[in-house]
């Protein structure tokens, strides 16, 4: 059977799954034997739909995630960019692809106060090297860059894990 | 803050993937020459001390049929923590930071379906009396999960 990815729905046995693993696989030698023991169903069809979820996007990936702040990348910097609208596709995957990007996203403007179109995150271990980075980034944006700036955070105010 | 040579081997190799099969250890034990119960417990060590904040899959919210955006208001310093008192009280607000700029609150809200995202952002509205700019991203690039330690 093949799955397409815009029209497939989870079903009860995909929700057992992910509800059994979205905070975490368990730390153990056999974790997705344990997975599968605690929710009642055969490893087998525990690895296969976690396979097939990766597949189709619904996961993302399988590891692990590191806490960027605690491993010295002390500066966080949401860099924000006004580029035309026509070529935003080809601009943002320019930068995503830049290895000190974390997460590039086209969101909506909200003129005339909020001119920017593309966000990318640059993570640094001081501001200092946060902002070399983003000039790096409007050096390659060129003449696209009609504008741009860089909002650092200065307090996290919550942090949760996504719940669904 | 000096990490162990293998430590950094596991953060590299593990950031990567996570193999989805029945002994996942024993391919991760050839590729980093580091026997299952040392990694296992080094990933249990560097999880308890908050370098690393998750192991095992993530999942991807609107693609599980949920809704999520990226959300900013512009906050009074005369009322900034009774404003982030309010927004942090949302189950559905997962993460909320502050930032410089007139725009100085930017959270994330995540929520069972998408139209329950407005309902949130409407009921942050009233609360609080300030406008929410909800920012729902409109195309994601390449995203670089990725950090060399």
């Amino acid at each position: 059977m093949s799955l397409q990815k815009d029209d497939y729905k989870l079903d009860d046995v995909d929700k057992r799954i992910i509800s059994a693993t979205q905070s975490g696989l368990p730390l153990t030698i056999r974790p997705y034997h344990d997975v599968a023991e605690q929710i009642g169903m055969d490893v087998k069809d525990v690895i296969s739909r976690m396979q097939n979820m990766t597949e189709l996007g619904v996961i993302r990936r399988t590891g692990i995630v590191p806490n960027h702040y605690k491993l010295g990348f002390r500066s966080n910097g949401m860099s924000v960019w006004q580029v035309p609208e026509e070529k935003i596709i080809q601009l943002g995957e320019k930068v995503g692809a830049l290895d000190f990007v974390s997460h590039c996203y086209q969101r909506p403007r909200f003129l005339p106060e909020w001119p920017y179109n593309l966000f990318a995150m640059v993570h640094g271990t001081t501001h200092e090297e946060v902002d070399n980075k983003v000039k790096q980034i409007s050096e390659l944006l060129a003449d696209d860059d009609y504008g741009h700036q860089i909002l650092f955070s200065t307090r996290i105010l919550k942090k949760t894990g996504l719940r669904i | 803050m000096e990490l162990h040579l293998n430590d950094k081997k596991i953060i590299n190799q593990l950031q990567g993937g996570f193999p989805i099969c029945e002994n996942p250890w024993s391919e991760l034990e050839q590729t980093l020459e580091i026997p299952a119960d040392e990694i296992i417990s080094r990933i249990e060590r560097m999880k308890s001390e908050g370098l690393l904040s998750r192991f095992g899959p993530m999942y991807h919210a609107e693609k599980m049929g949920g809704g999520l955006t990226l959300a900013a208001m512009k906050v009074d310093t005369s009322r900034y923590d009774e404003v982030t008192n309010v927004v942090n009280s949302f189950s559905e607000v997962a993460h909320n930071y502050e930032r410089e700029h007139e725009l100085n609150m930017w959270f994330v809200i995540a929520t069972e379906s998408p139209e329950q995202i407005q309902q949130v952002i409407s009921e942050i509205e009233q609360k609080t009396g300030i406008r929410v700019y909800n920012m729902p991203k409109k195309h994601e690039f390449f995203l670089n999960l990725k950090f060399e330690v």
